[in-house]
């Protein structure tokens, strides 16, 4: 399946290689290279590109791609499953997947990669399990080790690998156990010019964070769980009974863990918080425009608005903006063309407004579309889908654990077209 | 070879006491020069390495083989270390074993003869008690590429394919794959290995051994039959990746297997597959038989649909896959929301999935319609993501949708991202051709566009007007005439090229248009593209043809310079023109049809989507979404006219047990396992419209040949699923209920054999047996009873019978049931008992993939060692206004269903007043299945009576709840058990209890120390004490400070293992079983009994 895997930053350096089966010479990496040139942005490489002999699958991520040779047929988001489920783990073990930390343990990264496939077949994925194989480096752990000469390394099978739990470790103790649960949903939306919902649809995950000893059996049920029509579970989730009684029943992974994501489609109605009322226009002589922006609330279910920024990508012959902004800050990037207007809290009482005049290149001709406008907002314990989790049980275990619930809702892909 | 190396190792043996110190100084020294990095270092920091690796210090060692990792990271050469590095293979330090595994992995290939050096590590390795150890040691072994040790390797493969381990059997055949392309000659071998272990019932092995199958021998289809059923219900538990194999690996098999599902589809069968479905229309006239899914079939199709919900893309997209090419097309549309969900994730996913819903939206607009707003395109999408969301949308866009599509188009058209702004222009190209309302709209909106200021806007919009123009050309002159006005602003060649062939195309449309711009190309001639110039030429010569007064002189001028051009296309076409259109004595009988090869007309261009004919692939694959084939790309059959014999994917069960080596009487007829499967697949059909849950308990496939035991199962999970008790599913009861009633006259034939020392009919038995006294048959008796509990029907015979049973169970039952009980643990279905839909916390579905059939074999059930004579209330007399109830475990099996608890029910009448009618109440409010008592019809004062009843709580401690009624009243009272009445006693060898005791392991053990109070240290009280708290067997121990206790849980059959290790004062209880919720109750449990002192 997997032959070989190449990291290579967006220098087009190439810093890490690891092969599992026989060795392949990185001149293959040449076309990805010549793909990668022709693509000008990085986001637009193809992620599938064939060479005389091989094919490439790569993911682009945290700047860096993950290109992978394959050499026979194989589905290719398989493949693509399986990279980002290694940029994960990088994350995982380092608290961030950069080149500079992958450099930096390279050791580690290299035992994982060795753990998680074998002759280019997954072998374990699941991060428990790793974990259990190799150890995250910690500061006190690789003192101690340097020290003592121990090892990062597990000696025996991991307990999760023969079990059909995979994901949870056992022997699991705290002192405090508790359980938490965030309910985040992103709006995802596209508004036209005269404010018009295009399109709405909303895009929810709970987030766990399960601290409890033993092995508990938790079930999760919803005041409202008809709203979810299209679910996708962690592997603990028992799909049968959510089949049939719809609550969500599971024994949890040890930590923190995505344990369901939703969607709710676009044939529902969703709520817009915000409205934006703007006026950006660029006049054909004078290489001058006007930019006038306004955000308002609309439907907040009474909670306020954080966290608010709006984001443009400017044409490119815009060279600079002279705005006045009456809340919030502003800040007009030359090179890269983004204009970001970080408002922070929305006042209902006296709405935000940015207002004020671009400067173009003299003599080009004037952009023929207006950016699109990109909303980025929080409101703080709200589901705006009006998601509300009922109850948590648990069985299997005796003590009384701490529960809560939180509940966010976020601008996802919230574009206002212009 | 060997002898030098052996030198070297004597060196290092002398010299590692001296070098230890020095390089432990060097060391310090080292990491300044290895960040800087040099070139030139690299000899010399090898040196250092090779040192460090010779010194007798682990901790330099392993430095040494980070560093070096670390080279072999970046792709620097470190081979030369090899003999080095060799020698430590048989470190002691697991890390540094590891990384020295790593190396070795890397540059064995280069280095054989050194490599050979390690070979014998391995060896030695493959025999450690640690299985990860073992697992490791053919991992590498099997990754060293070297053709000397195939045959090692061959027989380290063969050997770890019948480990205990499973993990160490899915190592075996990861490294089936290994061998084979390293020694493609030994494919037979495999093979036979692959077979053995496509028969494995581990979750974990199934996916590693279906890839190798993919690998060596993909088109021995004959290897899955047997399995199929198995790897269909195993799927749901197997780990992800193995998930994505298997299904594509099913949906080729499906296709070789079943008849086409997709015979009354009209839409569909546009495609290659015309001819076939003509053919097969006729047959069905004539047969006339409608169509009638393979249960198989239907089978793959149930077990897929829940994964549907998996977090792995690339599982959705194999379901998704296998529903397109095996699904019925109404039963299509569930994966539709699955696809649009994983839009959300990773810019790579969306690429493929895209990809995909475009070949799929192509052959169905109705899937993807009603979710078309979720292709609309962000500014901040990725160009190729735009490009096959526009797609998309041209694909779904008909009628009804055109205008909603066209004005979204009309925001792409403006972008600022050129390309896709000209993609967008082909696709309303595209709109306008296929939705011939809206051609006028597209072709004007099209023609404003000609005055965009971008060119490459400009150009496409061109290529597309003059394709749609072709179409329809005298109603458009203006547009033409328009475009040639434009024509000095163009500057994009292909777009001036195509204007020039549309003035030279329709010249009769513009008579005074078309000379004056080739006037105009006259001028700019030489300072054309080629492809601007072969145009002008055409339109010369066509011109020439139809307007030769005007014309005449401007296209000489035109061929002369032609005929001295650069390129010799054009000088080539220059001529060929010149001698076709220009009467003179040379030119033949061509030239007086000109005419009519010039302005011939011509074709309209057809405008079709590029995933038009992608579907040739298989969705899902490499070559799908390269569009060509890739190395190694299996073709997914045609569906067969007629099915193949679909008797080859039955099992027998036969063959397990006698592995076992199990006792005899476990044996089940091979005949009537035919006609139970016989008798099954007809039931599907009603079976598959209300997706009831039944099939799911069959997770091992080998139960089919229970018929008996699989009844019961069947049944007793119908009841189950009790949350929606529909009237199909009565009817589907009673189908059962009749063919049990037909398997009966086999099943009474057995029972005589089981000798249960009835020696008449087995009416006599039936009486004593149960009080279905109504029921003729009474080895159904239990399982018909069970089944009962909400058909109507059964519900009359229960009223019907009258006698009030003080204690119902017989010695003779209790035999009987002993027996049946038996049979379970001697089948893997014991261990797969169903699933559960009621409220029970209970580990059991996620037990079911892992099987332990092959030891099940030495369990025994035993009777009770201890059956306490406390009963505890269930109702006091004053609530229950003078009738009271007390309840207490009989700890026996219990007679009305396998997976029931027995209780003992005494129901007393204290008030003055017979008490009529005491029954249970029908509706029970938890989920437990209860099996309830015979009304007692009346009850004297002052009486008492005993009766008994059966609840299945499905290993929960939950509580039972139900209603005690009497004539008049109603009592809600709950039994809530104690979790060590849960469990069955069984026995077995001392040496059975510790081989099942290592398999449960790890997360299914769960152990605690206590301090024992000194008047239960003696074993007599430990014994006691445990078998009063739980219902366990005692299992003889030969050492005396070790108690061992063993047990399964009623419902699903898990083995529970108990054993106290007395170190006087203290205690340690451990409990292995997988049902670790079960594990820390009785934990808790045990520990208040043995720390408290007294009886």
């Amino acid at each position: 399946m997997i032959h070989s895997l190449f990291l290579i930053n967006n220098a087009g350096d190439l810093f890490l290689e690891k092969h599992w089966k026989s060795v392949i010479s990185r001149s293959v990496c040449d076309y990805f290279f010549e793909a990668r040139e022709k693509a000008v942005e990085p986001d637009n490489v193809p992620p599938v590109i064939r060479t005389p002999h091989h094919y490439l699958i790569n993911i682009y991520r945290e700047k860096i791609f993950f290109v992978s040779v394959i050499q026979t047929e194989v589905p290719p988001l398989f493949v693509i499953e399986f990279l980002h489920r290694v940029a994960e783990t990088f994350q995982d073990y380092f608290g961030e997947c950069s080149e500079s930390t992958i450099k930096d343990n390279v050791v580690i990264v290299y035992e994982l990669l060795e753990e998680m496939l074998d002759n280019g077949f997954p072998l374990a994925t699941e991060s428990n399990i790793l974990k259990e194989l190799i150890r995250p480096p910690t500061i006190l752990r690789s003192m101690v080790n340097t020290i003592t000469g121990s090892s990062n390394v597990g000696e025996t099978l991991p307990t999760g690998q023969l079990s059909t739990i995979p994901w949870r470790r056992a022997g699991v103790k705290y002192t405090n156990n508790e359980a938490y649960f965030d309910v985040v949903e992103e709006i995802d939306a596209i508004l036209d010019k005269s404010g018009t919902t295009v399109f709405a649809e909303i895009q929810g995950v709970i987030d766990a964070c399960v601290k409890l000893s033993g092995m508990p059996d938790l079930t999760l049920s919803f005041m409202n769980p008809r709203l979810l029509d299209d679910v996708s579970f962690h592997p603990c989730v028992r799909y049968k009974r959510w089949e049939s009684e719809r609550v969500i029943s599971f024994v949890p992974p040890d930590g923190n863990f995505q344990l369901m994501s939703y969607h709710i489609s676009a044939q529902n109605l969703v709520a817009i918080p915000v409205y934006v009322k703007q006026n950006i226009s660029f006049f054909e002589t004078g290489s001058s425009g006007r930019l006038d922006i306004t955000v308002g609330p609309k439907q907040t279910m009474g909670k306020t608005v954080e966290g608010l920024v709006v984001t443009v990508h400017m044409p490119k012959v815009v060279l600079s903006a002279n705005l006045n902004a009456t809340q919030g800050t502003y800040n007009y990037d030359p090179v890269t063309k983004i204009l970001v207007w970080d408002i922070g809290k929305l006042n209902p009482q006296k709405l935000p407004n940015l207002k004020g005049s671009l400067s173009l290149q003299s003599g080009a001709p004037k952009p023929e579309e207006n950016p699109s406008l990109n909303i980025d907002l929080k409101i703080q314990q709200l589901a705006i889908s009006g998601l509300k989790v009922n109850r948590l049980d648990m069985y299997g275990e005796k003590y009384k654990p701490f529960k809560g619930v939180k509940y966010v809702t976020k601008a996802g892909k919230f574009q206002v077209r212009t | 070879m060997l002898g030098m190396s052996a030198n070297s190792v004597s060196y290092n043996e002398q010299s590692s006491v001296e070098s230890g110190v020095d390089a432990a100084q060097e060391n310090s020294s080292i990491p300044a020069s290895s960040s800087g990095g040099l070139f030139s270092a690299d000899y010399k920091k090898n040196e250092d390495l090779k040192e460090m690796l010779e010194s007798s210090k682990e901790s330099l060692k392993l430095e040494a083989m980070k560093r070096i990792v670390g080279l072999i990271a970046k792709g620097k050469n470190a081979s030369e270390l090899f003999p080095a590095v060799v020698k430590n293979v048989a470190s002691k330090n697991i890390e540094l074993k590891k990384l020295v595994y790593v190396y070795l992995v890397r540059y064995a290939e280069e280095q054989q003869d050194l490599a050979l050096l390690s070979i014998s590590t391995f060896q030695r390795a493959l025999k450690d008690p640690n299985q990860l150890i073992r697992a490791s040691a053919l991992r590498v072994l099997s990754s060293i590429r070297v053709p000397i040790i195939v045959p090692i390797m061959m027989l380290s493969i063969k050997e770890a394919s019948t480990d205990l381990s499973p993990y160490v059997r899915k190592t075996a055949a990861h490294a089936i794959q290994k061998l084979y392309s390293l020694d493609p000659d030994q494919k037979e071998h495999l093979i036979e290995v692959i077979e053995k272990l496509l028969k494995d019932k581990s979750t974990l092995v199934a996916g590693s051994v279906v890839m190798a199958f993919e690998e060596v021998c993909p088109d021995r289809i004959d290897l899955i039959h047997k399995n199929y059923r198995k790897l269909c219900n195993l799927l749901v538990d197997v780990e992800e990746w193995g998930q994505v194999v298997i299904i594509h690996m099913l949906t080729r098999y499906a296709r070789t297997q079943f008849v086409s599902p997709w015979r009354e589809d009209a839409v569909f069968d546009e495609n290659s597959e015309k001819a076939f479905y003509d053919s097969e229309e006729e047959r069905r006239v004539e047969q006339s038989k409608p169509y009638i899914m393979d249960p198989d079939h239907r089978l793959l199709l149930r077990n897929t649909k829940p994964l549907l919900q998996s977090r792995n893309t690339a599982v959705v997209m194999a379901v998704s896959q296998l529903y397109w090419h095996l699904a019925p097309t109404h039963e299509l549309s569930i994966i539709t929301k699955s696809l649009v969900r994983l839009l959300r994730s990773h810019r790579e996913v969306q690429y493929i999935v895209l990809q995909n819903i475009a070949t799929m939206s192509i052959q169905r607009k109705g899937m993807f319609e009603p979710f078309m707003k979720s292709f609309y395109v962000r500014s901040t999408d990725a160009t190729h993501i735009k490009t096959l969301k526009l797609e998309i949308l041209t694909n779904l866009a008909n009628e009804a949708n055109i205008s909603t599509i066209l004005r979204e188009f009309q925001t792409y058209v403006k972008s600022q991202d050129k390309a896709f702004a000209a993609a967008t222009i082909q696709a309303i190209g595209r709109c306008a051709t296929n939705i011939s309302e809206v051609t006028d709209t597209c072709l004007n909106g099209l023609v404003l566009l000609l005055s965009n200021r971008d060119e490459t806007v400009v150009a496409e919009s061109v290529v597309v007007i003059k394709k749609l123009l072709q179409t329809q050309p005298s109603q458009h002159s203006d547009i033409i005439k328009h475009m040639a006005k434009l024509f000095d602003n163009i500057t994009v060649s292909m777009a001036r090229a195509s204007i020039l062939w549309l003035m030279g195309e329709y010249c009769e449309h513009v008579p005074k248009i078309a000379p004056d711009v080739l006037r105009k190309m006259a001028k700019t001639f030489t300072s054309e593209e080629d492809i601007v110039k072969l145009q002008t030429v055409n339109l010369a010569a066509k011109l020439y043809l139809t307007n030769s007064k005007q014309t005449k002189l401007l296209t000489q001028y035109i061929l002369n310079l032609g005929k001295y051009d650069q390129s010799y296309d054009i000088r080539d076409r220059t001529r060929f023109i010149r001698q076709l259109i220009v009467p003179n004595e040379k030119s033949g009988a061509l030239s007086k049809y000109a005419r009519r090869i010039l302005m011939a007309p011509k074709p309209a261009p057809v405008l079709q989507s590029a995933f038009k004919d992608r579907d040739r692939f298989q969705l899902g694959t490499l070559s799908h979404s390269l569009n060509s084939q890739a190395n190694g790309y299996l073709e997914l059959s045609d569906w067969p006219a007629v099915a193949p014999d679909q008797s080859v994917r039955i099992v027998e069960v036969v063959e397990p047990v006698k592995e076992a080596g199990a006792p005899v009487f476990g044996k089940s007829k091979p005949g009537k396992s035919d006609e139970k499967f016989y008798s099954d697949s007809e039931e599907e059909e009603e079976e598959e419209e209300e997706g009831s849950s039944s099939e799911d308990s069959s997770s091992s496939s080998s139960e089919e040949s229970e018929s008996e035991s699989e009844s019961e199962e069947n049944s007793d999970d119908s009841n189950k699923s009790s949350s929606s008790q529909s009237d199909s599913e009565k009817k589907k009861k009673t189908l059962k209920n009749k063919k049990l009633q037909q398997q009966k006259p086999d099943s009474k034939d057995r029972k005589q054999k089981n000798g249960s020392a009835v020696k008449g009919e087995s009416r006599s038995e039936s009486e004593s047996a149960s009080e279905s006294s109504s029921s003729e048959s009474s080895s159904e008796s239990g399982s018909e009873l069970d089944s009962d509990s909400d058909s109507g029907t059964d519900q009359k015979k229960n009223t019907r019978s009258k006698p009030v049973q003080s204690k119902p169970v017989t010695t003779q039952v209790e035999k009987k049931e002993v027996s049946l009980l038996d049979l379970d643990d001697f089948s893997p279905a014991a261990v797969t008992t169903p699933k559960s839909s009621i409220l029970s916390p209970s580990l059991l579905s996620d037990l079911q993939g892992l099987s332990i059939s092959p030891t099940a074999s030495a369990l025994q059930a035993s009777s009770p060692v201890f059956v306490p004579e406390t009963s505890r209330e269930l109702l006091h007399r004053m609530t229950g206004k003078g009738l009271s109830a007390q309840y207490r475990f009989t700890r026996q099996p219990c007679i009305y269903g396998n997976s029931m608890v027995s209780l003992q029910l005494t129901l007393s009448n204290s008030s003055d007043q017979a008490l009529e009618n005491i029954h249970i109440s029908e509706k029970s409010s938890t989920g437990q299945n209860i099996h309830r008592f015979n009304a007692i019809e009346r009850l004297e004062p002052q009486a008492s009576v005993t009766v008994s009843m059966g609840v299945d709580f499905n290993d929960s401690t939950q509580a039972a709840n139900f209603q005690l009624c009497t004539k008049e009243d109603e009592f809600s009272v709950s039994i809530q058990p104690a979790v060590g009445e849960l469990l069955l006693p069984i026995t077995m060898s001392e040496a059975d209890f510790t081989k099942e005791q290592s398999k449960l392991v790890g997360m299914n053990e769960s152990s605690a120390t206590i301090t024992m109070t000194p008047e239960n240290v003696s074993s007599q009280s430990v014994n006691r004490k445990v078998v009063s708290v739980a219902n366990l067997g005692v299992i003889p121990s030969s050492q005396e400070n070790i108690h061992r206790f063993a047990g399964k849980t009623v419902s699903s059959g898990c083995l529970v293992l108990v054993s106290v290790a007395l170190k006087d004062p203290d205690a340690v209880i451990t409990i292995n079983t997988e049902n670790t919720v079960m594990a820390s109750m009785l934990l808790r449990q045990f520990k208040t009994a043995l720390t408290n002192s007294g009886p």
